[in-house]
């Protein structure tokens, strides 16, 4: 999808984040040498194409204590994957869900989800209840729980900082409700 | 982090106003003030319980591709090779995880083209075989926003 030049520069202005003041987007408009109602339009439009899926925050979930992450996969039938994502999509503590395609003999799964918590036997469990609920008992599945995550080090190229926004949404960043501990 | 931190916080997972007095509008739903909506953000993204406060993107609208990938990689040789897989610019984070296959990482490039060819420059790199997994399908969750 074509950018132009102008929503090149609104992405670059705003993908370190909006500015916490009273009117962030005629602040970025200041940065940009444009009115706050191009910013607002500018940033319609990109939204209204899903080039930015949305605006909003993520927070640090593992410094919150959301140690255990759980990468639940199955060998779901092609015909069911759908039906049981619905399921899945549905619990509170599914984070993201994707279908992806097996790889025999190494890896015969193909219906991912990740479930974030903050103890892993908890983790455990709501990966069975996950499996129940969506029907998947009769199928293969395996739980990977991440060891250690590494850091990235370096600078990284622009265009690549900006797919950096969209990568972490795979995995990394996610979008749950924080409930009160 | 108290009980209207966490109101706010997950009120602004679900999406940020774009409008002319975001906060104030953000605020009005949670009974704060405009001022009190932004001294809490600061103050959260001060303690760095916030990782980010902006635009999600999406990889292949930009022109881009994201995957994810998988190696099996021997454990004497885990701290090496992590080392190799890190190096490379389109590594964007990379888990060890508790499995035969026991590195995961994704691949975010700006040409949906230069999958295979870093996919392959890793091989050769490491020495071992690396798993392309790209999403087919991505299943939206039920956000209940309600905390």
């Amino acid at each position: 999808m074509a950018l132009t030049s102008f929503e090149r520069d609104l992405l670059a202005a705003i993908e370190e984040g909006l500015p916490l003041v009273a009117r962030p987007y005629e602040a970025i408009g200041d940065v940009l040498g444009c009115s706050e109602s191009a910013v607002i339009e500018g940033l319609r439009g990109l939204l209204d194409r899903g080039v930015v899926r949305r605006l909003g925050l993520v927070v640090r979930h593992h410094e919150l204590g959301y140690r255990a992450n759980a990468m639940t996969v199955w060998d779901v039938p092609d015909r069911a994957v759908r039906d049981a994502a619905a399921v899945l999509t549905g619990l509170p503590f599914v984070t993201l869900c994707y279908r992806r395609p097996r790889r025999p003999p190494h890896w015969p799964y193909n219906l991912f989800c990740m479930i974030h918590g903050k103890d892993r036997a908890v983790v455990e469990a709501q990966a069975d209840q996950a499996t129940r609920t969506a029907g998947l008992s009769g199928c293969a599945r395996a739980v990977l729980f991440s060891r250690r995550r590494f850091k990235q080090r370096g600078a990284r190229h622009a265009a690549l900082r900006l797919l950096e926004g969209a990568s972490r949404i795979e995995g990394m960043e996610w979008t749950r409700p924080i409930a009160a501990s | 982090m108290d009980a209207t931190d966490r109101r706010l916080v997950n009120a602004l997972q679900g999406g940020f106003p774009v409008a002319e007095r975001p906060f104030a509008e953000i605020g009005a739903e949670l009974g704060l003030s405009e001022q009190e909506t932004i001294a809490r953000l600061a103050t959260l993204r001060g303690l760095g319980t916030l990782s980010r406060f902006g635009p999600m993107f999406d990889a292949e609208r930009l022109g881009g591709a994201v995957t994810l990938c998988a190696m099996q990689v021997p454990e004497e040789r885990f701290d090496e090779v992590t080392d190799i897989v890190n190096a490379f610019d389109e590594v964007a984070h990379n888990y060890a995880r508790n499995h035969e296959l026991n590195m995961w990482f994704v691949l975010a490039v700006g040409d949906p083209g230069q999958i295979d060819k870093v996919v392959a420059r890793i091989e050769e790199a490491t020495g071992l075989v690396v798993l392309n997994l790209p999403k087919l399908d991505e299943y939206f969750l039920e956000l209940k926003l309600s905390a």
